[in-house]
This record gives C-alpha cells, sequence and structure tokens, in this order.
C-alpha cells in the first residue's frame, strides 16, 4: 500500500508494521467485518419479517395455516440452529437447481440424483460456471442469509407470538365491543401494543443474532474467522511477511469486536426500553409506579 | 451387510469401538441412522459434563456477583461479561489456538507443530478442551440467571430464616437456595436446552474430530457431503435432537417437581416451556 512497502525483507520495526497491516489480504479482513455487520442489517429486519408471519400464521383461524405457523415457531426449540445451517443452503442450492434443470432442460434423460451425485445440466447451474468469481461469492452470501433470515424469523415467532399473547385481553375484547373488525382490532389495538412486551425478547434475540454471525464460516463465506485463520497462520519465510502462529492473537482481535458489538447493542437497547415504555407503567419506564 | 451388523459395527464408532473404516459408498439409511446416533453420545457426554460442573460454578459466581465487596463482584462481573459477550465460535477458537500454543513458553521455538500438539493431546482434544470452554460458557450463562433469581428471593423469607437463628450456610442451604432454584429453574432449563444445542458446535470449531470420531451433526455432514444428499442425514440428526431435547425437558421437569414437592400437586405452577432467548 505504501510506497516504501515494495522490499518486506527490508523492513523493520513500525515500517514493517504498517506495511504488514496494509497487505491486500488484510484490507480484506477488515472488509470483512462489514460483511459481517451487512449480514446482521439484512438479516435482522428479514427475520423479523418472517417472525411476524410466523406469528400471525399460528394465530391464524385457518387450521393448515396455524400448524404451519407452529410447526415454523417450534422446529428451533428441538433442534440446533446449526443443523439448519448447514442444511438449508444446501437444500436450497439444490432446490433451485432442480427447479431450473427441470424448465431450462426438459429432454434431459439421466437422473439427477446418480449415486453420490447432484447432476443438473449446465444452464441450470447456480450461479452459471462461466460466471465470474464474486458472483459465486455474492450467491453464497445471499444462501447464508436466507438461512439466517430462515432461523431467527423461527426465533422472533416464538417472541412475537408471546408479545401477542401478553397483550391484555380486555384491550381487544372492548376493541370487538366497539364494532372493530377483526383486522381492525389486530392492527389498530394488538399490533401497536405488543412491542414494548416484544423488547426484552427481540433485543436478546439481536445479541443471539450477533454472536451466530461467526458461523458465516460454517457456510463457506470467506468471513472474519477465515481470515483470522488463514492470516493468523504460520508463515515460513517463503512469503513476503513471515511470521509464527499468530491465530491466537487474530482470534484476540475478534473477541474483542464481538465484546464492544455486544456491549453497544445492550447500551442501544436499554436506551430503546426507556423510549418505548415512556407513558407506560412498568418496571422498565422512568415513571415512579404506585405501590 | 444387514443393519444388525452396521449397528454392531458403528453404533459405538465414535468412541472408537467398532469398524475403523467409515462407510465410503454404497450408504444405507441404516448406516446413516446408525452413525449419527452413535455421534449424539457426543452431544450429550458434553451437554451433561457441562451442565452439572456448570451448574455448581454459577451457583457460586451468582452468589460473588451479589457480594458487598468489590474484590469479589468484579472478578464475577468481568466473566460474565466476557462468556455471555462474545460468541461460542469464537471462544471454540480461541481456547483451541491458546491450547495448542500453551506448552510453547519454555520450550525452544525450532520445535516442530507435531511435537507440541502431542505433548498438549489432552487439551487440545475435543473431550477435554471443548468440554472445559462449554462448561465456563454455561456457568456465565446461568450465573446470570442464578443472579436475577438471587435478586428477586423474597426479603421475608430470609429475615424469617433469621429469626429462627439460622446462620449463614444454613440460611443459604434451607431458604435462599431452594427458593432461588424454584425461580431460576425455568430459565435454566431453556438454557440448558441452548447449551445441548450448541454442543454440536465443537466438531465444526477448531477442534479436530480424532479419528474422526465426531458428534452427531458431524456424522451428519460427512453423510451429507458424500452423497450430495442433505434431505436424508439432516433430518435424521433432527430427529435424534428432537427426541433428546424431549428427554432432557423430561429430567428438568423431574427437577422442577422435586423443587415443589413441599407444594400439594394442584398448587405446583406447571414447568411450561417457551423459548426464552436468555443466550
Amino acid at each position: 500500500m505504501f510506497s516504501f512497502c515494495s522490499d518486506p525483507d527490508t523492513l523493520e520495526g513500525a515500517a514493517w508494521w504498517a506495511c504488514y497491516l496494509t497487505t491486500r489480504k488484510h484490507l480484506l479482513f477488515y472488509s470483512s467485518f462489514g460483511t459481517v455487520l451487512l449480514l446482521l442489517v439484512i438479516t435482522a429486519p428479514a427475520a423479523l419479517t418472517l417472525g411476524f408471519g410466523g406469528a400471525v400464521a399460528s394465530r391464524s383461524r385457518f387450521l393448515p395455516l396455524a400448524w404451519l405457523g407452529k410447526i415454523y415457531t417450534s422446529m428451533v426449540r428441538g433442534i440446533p440452529d446449526v443443523l439448519f445451517f448447514l442444511f438449508v443452503p444446501l437444500a436450497l442450492d439444490q432446490g433451485l437447481e432442480w427447479i431450473r434443470h427441470h424448465l431450462l432442460c426438459p429432454e434431459w434423460a439421466e437422473p439427477i440424483r446418480q449415486d453420490g451425485n447432484f447432476v443438473v445440466c449446465r444452464e441450470a447451474k447456480l450461479p452459471l460456471s462461466s460466471a465470474p468469481e464474486w458472483m459465486h461469492e455474492i450467491y453464497g452470501f445471499l444462501l447464508a442469509v436466507v438461512a439466517f433470515a430462515l432461523v431467527f424469523g423461527a426465533f422472533a415467532a416464538n417472541v412475537l407470538a408471546g408479545a401477542m399473547r401478553a397483550v391484555p385481553h380486555g384491550q381487544l375484547e372492548t376493541a370487538a365491543a366497539y364494532g372493530m373488525s377483526r383486522a381492525q382490532v389486530f392492527w389498530r389495538i394488538l399490533v401497536p401494543q405488543m412491542w414494548v412486551y416484544a423488547l426484552p425478547g427481540l433485543s436478546n434475540l439481536w445479541q443471539i443474532l450477533v454472536k451466530a454471525t461467526p458461523l458465516l464460516f460454517l457456510l463457506g463465506v470467506e468471513d472474519i474467522v477465515y481470515w483470522a485463520r488463514e492470516l493468523g497462520g504460520t508463515k515460513t519465510s517463503v512469503y513476503d511477511y513471515p511470521h509464527g502462529d499468530w491465530r491466537l492473537y487474530y482470534f484476540l482481535v475478534l473477541l474483542v469486536f464481538y465484546l464492544v458489538l455486544t456491549k453497544f447493542s445492550e447500551m442501544g437497547f436499554d436506551r430503546l426500553t426507556r423510549r418505548f415504555s415512556r407513558g407506560q407503567k412498568t418496571i422498565g419506564s422512568s415513571s415512579p409506579t404506585p405501590a | 451387510m444387514s443393519c444388525w451388523d452396521t449397528f454392531q459395527a458403528y453404533a459405538l464408532r465414535s468412541l472408537g469401538v467398532g469398524e475403523r473404516i467409515l462407510p465410503r459408498d454404497d450408504f444405507t439409511v441404516c448406516q446413516e441412522v446408525v452413525l449419527i446416533g452413535s455421534g449424539l453420545l457426543w452431544n450429550l457426554y458434553f451437554a451433561a459434563v457441562a451442565l452439572v460442573l456448570g451448574f455448581f460454578l454459577a451457583t457460586g459466581l451468582a452468589l460473588l456477583r451479589n457480594s458487598q465487596r468489590r474484590v469479589a463482584r468484579k472478578p464475577a462481573e468481568w466473566f460474565i461479561f466476557l462468556f455471555r459477550g462474545s460468541p461460542l465460535f469464537i471462544q471454540f477458537f480461541l481456547a483451541y489456538e491458546a491450547f495448542v500454543l500453551l506448552p510453547r513458553a519454555g520450550i525452544p521455538l525450532d520445535l516442530g507443530v507435531v511435537e507440541i500438539t502431542v505433548q498438549t493431546g489432552w487439551l487440545t482434544r475435543a473431550w477435554a478442551g471443548a468440554t472445559l470452554v462449554l462448561f465456563l460458557n454455561t456457568a456465565a450463562y446461568s450465573a446470570e440467571i442464578f443472579y436475577g433469581a438471587l435478586r428477586s428471593v423474597p426479603q421475608g423469607e430470609v429475615e424469617a430464616a433469621e429469626a429462627y437463628g439460622f446462620n449463614r450456610w444454613q440460611k443459604f442451604r434451607h431458604v435462599v437456595w431452594p427458593t432461588l432454584l424454584r425461580l431460576a429453574w425455568p430459565a435454566y432449563t431453556n438454557e440448558a436446552i441452548f447449551l445441548f444445542h450448541a454442543t454440536t458446535l465443537v466438531f465444526f470449531s477448531g477442534f479436530p474430530a480424532w479419528r474422526q470420531q465426531g458428534d452427531a451433526l458431524y456424522y451428519a455432514s460427512y453423510f451429507a457431503d458424500k452423497t450430495f444428499n442433505p434431505f436424508l442425514a439432516y433430518p435424521i440428526a433432527a430427529v435424534y435432537f428432537i427426541l433428546a431435547t424431549l428427554a432432557l425437558l423430561g429430567l428438568f421437569r423431574l427437577g422442577h417437581l422435586r423443587l415443589h414437592r413441599h407444594l400439594p400437586a394442584p398448587a405446583r405452577p406447571p414447568l411450561r416451556f417457551r423459548l426464552r432467548l436468555l443466550r
């Protein structure tokens, strides 16, 4: 990066560090922190939407939809999230290719599942094998986002379903007595009131989501864990900047990153709780509660 | 090979008993069911050791955190912050790298990597190293739960115990602790289930599966990779985890009953499993 970095062997002290920390791979490492934040920014609203859908579905009067919602809400209670992270991207990838295969190559006669292989015609591959490298990376990242959104949507559905149950029933009955339709009761009374009950659960969910982001590594995305292992590993004198096994220090950096991130989130949610509790008689509100 | 033969060959494969070589081709459903079930033994082992030991450390940490003295309170607070504020996945990696590096201090650097891993063999191996991380991790989370419950123990109960002349230990053992557990139990049940599910991370995070002895998800992903079919191996693992979670829940119900045994049956609050996101 700097002009004096052209010959790394001659460098010493601060110059060595300045050059070492600005190698191309290190810049990729720094930008992968952005990947983590990007995942958080995309996943959080997606999961909230899915969770809202799941919670509404599980309350539905139409039984099959209610069952679907209940299955979706309860699946994360018995099955580890890691299992979904491994399963969803692979299943989704194969599902998409299977559909495209049937649409694009109807004349194909061979079976798709041959022993130990999944074979689709070349036009059905996702992304196409001719696609540039960055397309493959984006595709992988998108699959990861879907997996995260599905799992955290199910968690959010649990929180929101609980929050909907927590809204005092009298409120809903009063609204119905005023002649509001079911939809009106739902949108005008239930939804505005449920957030204060949902907030503690949602803030915990956000912390869980933050702490689940390193699992991107499992999904083959070049995230911070990938780069920490890559950069920290022992570099012999064949490399420009030889050093010993520094993975411990790289992981310490990640540890500090996450501690800071969770600490700031906690502070943010504390403010939000105070905000939402304004005018409400809950323990979280600043107004003194009558004894 | 009949299914019974497969069972005999692979039922304890995850512990290193039976057939050495994993199936490589002509995979059968039976093989997947047996091997993934065999891997579940590891998940049960990790969860059992971490939860049992973690319970006691968590109680101690909660008491320290509630202490009036700074010297006692601060370390407990920092410990809880460190383990609750960072991802378990990173903790595994960090611990593994630290265990690998440990003996290097004091040993000349020209030693090969192979010799070093041999020397710290037991800590870099999952059965010890990963269990240690899980133990500390669940202790921190449970300590936070117990601390919250400790703060909610009714003052009147403690005062009544004092009026009876209980000493500090009696007060804790017979009044504070049982009430604390009763208050914390639903949240603690939740934490136990989260921890059990978190054991699936071990073999995907630094800790190598020595001689391909891994947990349920390790074998499930092995089959999914080899057969390119995620639709069989993962659902099998999922069913195992659902059953094991239900069994764990059953155990916690027993604990719940015991904690409320002084109440007549109709007065006992039911232990409902509502997912509480505390992790």
